[in-house]
């Protein structure tokens, strides 16, 4: 087995986990930031699949732009919860 | 007992797929399908039109696709007007953005949070370059892999950190919103001008020069980095509406 296989199932295995701990993560900071590096792996996973253009776009808009509009909705929601 | 069930439905559902998958012939294993008969091979060789015979890298010239990047060659030349359609979705989903949340009297909205010294100096250390390799990714679109709708995220991502790093910053929207219109109207016009000058809409009319090169291509790279501002434009104004409210 050569050593992207290896890479190949530990990426997908990762992937995986990822996703459970994304859905039942109590803390919602924490649910983004499994959720991010999901996107992550998938980039990973892409790359071995040799589509970089897939790659490069979930980058950009999985791990980054998504990523920090959650984390700015959520500091914008918990102060609207402390004030009522 | 709920995660249970869900368990259970998923390796069913897993358990379907694989084995639809398998065993059928219109998906072969990964890396042995027959790609010589289908479509794509004909991308890749140009000879949709006509016959260049074999095509070599820095070498090949006057192909009927000039981009050395065969996704470039297909996203902004042979399907360019699925491209038109694409970038049109984006235009109303940011313009759907814009009615919902936008609105007269904006202000920054006020997070539960304040950037320390070493976020705001990092965010603009980090800015130049993240634009930079936007650019770069988005005029390099028919070399390397990429292109406008990466490389317009990119930039539109460095003007997000920049809105991180201070609560009181906001981009020029007016500017943003020239460059949306302009860089949307200029794909248009340029593909009305393959429709006038040439024969076809969106017809690729200047010269494609040697394959490979920076200036080749003839119109890839010049609707690439239109498609770049465009999208670029495009998401800084989702960011900024969703980051301010009306001031009251």
């Amino acid at each position: 087995m050569d050593l992207i296989n290896i890479i190949e199932i530990i990426v997908s295995i990762l992937l995986v986990v990822m996703a459970f701990l994304a859905i039942n993560s109590k803390s919602l900071i924490k649910s983004v930031m499994y959720l991010s590096s999901l996107s992550m792996l998938a980039v990973v996973g892409f790359v071995i699949m040799k589509a970089p253009d897939v790659a490069g776009t979930e980058a950009v808009i999985g791990s980054g732009l998504v990523t920090s509009l959650f984390v700015f909705t959520l500091l914008a929601v918990r102060k609207v919860g402390k004030e009522q | 007992m709920k995660n249970f069930l869900a368990l259970l439905l998923t390796l069913f559902l897993g358990y379907m797929i694989i084995a639809s998958l398998s065993n059928n012939e219109a998906f072969p294993k990964y890396g042995e399908a027959d790609v010589s008969s289908r479509v794509s091979q004909r991308y890749i060789d140009r000879n949709v039109t006509e016959n260049p015979g074999e095509v070599l890298y820095g070498e090949a010239t006057n192909l009927e696709s000039g981009s050395a990047n065969t996704i470039a060659a297909i996203v902004t030349d042979y399907r360019s007007f699925d491209t038109l359609g694409e970038v049109t979705v984006l235009t109303v989903s940011a313009l759907g953005v814009a009615l919902l949340l936008g609105g007269a009297k904006q202000s920054r909205i006020e997070l539960n949070f304040k950037p320390n010294f070493m976020l705001r100096v990092g965010s603009r250390a980090l800015f130049g370059i993240i634009l930079m390799t936007g650019m770069y990714i988005s005029i390099h679109g028919h070399l390397t892999p990429g292109g406008g709708f990466p490389g317009g995220s990119m930039i539109a991502s460095s003007l997000l950190l920049l809105y991180l790093a201070d609560d009181e910053f906001r981009a020029n929207i007016k500017g943003v919103k020239v460059i949306q219109s302009v860089a949307g109207s200029a794909y248009v016009i340029a593909g009305l001008l393959g429709l006038f000058i040439g024969t076809y809409f969106l017809e690729n009319l200047l010269d494609t020069a040697v394959l490979g090169d920076l200036f080749s291509a003839g119109m890839i790279p010049i609707i690439y980095v239109l498609i770049g501002f465009k999208v670029g434009s495009e998401i800084s104004r989702i960011i900024d509406n969703f980051l301010t409210e009306e001031s009251v």
